[in-house]
């Protein structure tokens, strides 16, 4: 509405904050998997800094495609297409919420996790949302990179290094992106194509996406398991990465192999896109207790 | 003289947002104010 300030409420809205739980929860469990010790309130700062990148990054993720947002029933109701919020506040909140995370990263905590902060927003905005999403519908895989990157950055606040564990947890929230997305645009397949996302199950058709869900799962849970043979991880976590990956795949399969094309009758995808978000918070809580566990 | 128009936002609701924003602004400061102390405080550890 014109000349009404937008509500604190919005500019909460601005970061996602359900995504947000998500980004520090991987943040978090990076923290504490890593060797060694931090000072608990520079851990604090550590997962608040990637807090705040990951708000900042949403924020111009949303000032960027507000006319997307405002095409598909699941976003219109944001504060940018709902005019509840000017685009220049959007973009000076993302902006200035953006550089105070990376200021105060690299002045309280350490300078490479301040470096991998600054990469993932950047890749989030720059190549994910300005770049490739509306252009390819390999958009949500090199995109998934920067979900990719909380884990990483909480590693490296405790120990200023980049060692293998953190790089396999990585790769696997990467790897994960692409079923978790794609059960999603299944069922909401219409959403995308009105809004004209060139998402893979609009260009390919569901049956091509289908099957790459169920193709990219299969490294995704090679990985997930690798830490234990590798010995990065105890049996804890590797009985339970073996389990969550077995329900993983069973569910990943039933999508795979799917011939249903009524979004209303979905149901094993709504399954895959519900289990794959439980599926990313059990896998990295265990492997915090076995690493606190066995420390 | 003609009636308000019922689409433009009241100055009582101009009001209480900027009064909202102005609290949530203040409660943030304050709470970074306490962190920095904080911080300053566990890298002199």
């Amino acid at each position: 509405m014109a000349g009404l300030p937008a509500d604190w409420r919005d500019f909460w809205a601005l970061t996602k904050p359900r995504v947000l739980t998500l980004v520090v929860f991987t943040g978090l469990c990076g923290l504490l998997a890593a060797p060694g010790h931090i000072h608990p309130v520079l851990g604090f700062t550590a997962i608040l800094c990637i807090a705040l990148g990951a708000g900042a990054a949403a924020a111009l993720n949303q000032w960027y495609e507000a006319d997307l947002d405002a095409k598909m029933k699941r976003t219109r109701n944001r504060p940018l297409p709902a005019g509840r919020m000017e685009r220049s506040s959007a973009l000076q909140f993302g902006v200035g919420l953006g550089v105070f995370s990376v200021i105060l990263m690299g002045l309280a905590v350490n300078l490479l996790s301040a470096a991998i902060l600054t990469v993932s927003i950047l890749f989030y905005v720059l190549v994910y949302t300005v770049w490739l999403k509306r252009r390819t519908p390999q958009n949500i895989v090199i995109g998934g990179a920067a979900g990719a990157f909380p884990a990483l950055i909480g590693w490296a606040a405790v120990t200023g290094r980049i060692e293998l564990l953190p790089v396999l947890l990585f790769l696997l929230v990467f790897l994960w992106t692409p079923p978790h997305f794609w059960a999603l645009s299944l069922f909401v397949n219409s959403d995308y194509a009105a809004a004209g996302v060139p998402m893979m199950s609009v260009v390919a058709g569901t049956r091509a996406t289908r099957l790459q869900a169920f193709l990219y799962s299969l490294p995704m849970a090679a990985v997930a398991v690798l830490p234990w043979p590798l010995g990065l991880a105890g049996p804890i976590y590797g009985v339970a990465a073996v389990a969550l990956n077995l329900v993983f795949l069973w569910l990943a399969t039933r999508v795979g192999f799917s011939r249903e094309d009524d979004p209303a009758l979905m149901k094993a995808e709504r399954r895959l896109f519900a289990y794959s978000i439980v599926y990313l918070f059990a896998t990295f809580g265990v492997l915090v207790v076995d690493r606190l566990w066995f420390a | 003289m003609s009636a308000p128009d019922p689409a433009l936002p009241t100055d009582a609701e101009i009001r209480r947002r900027q009064r909202s924003r102005s609290i949530v602004t203040a409660a943030l400061l304050f709470a970074l104010v306490i962190l920095f102390f904080a911080i300053s405080i566990a890298k002199m550890m």
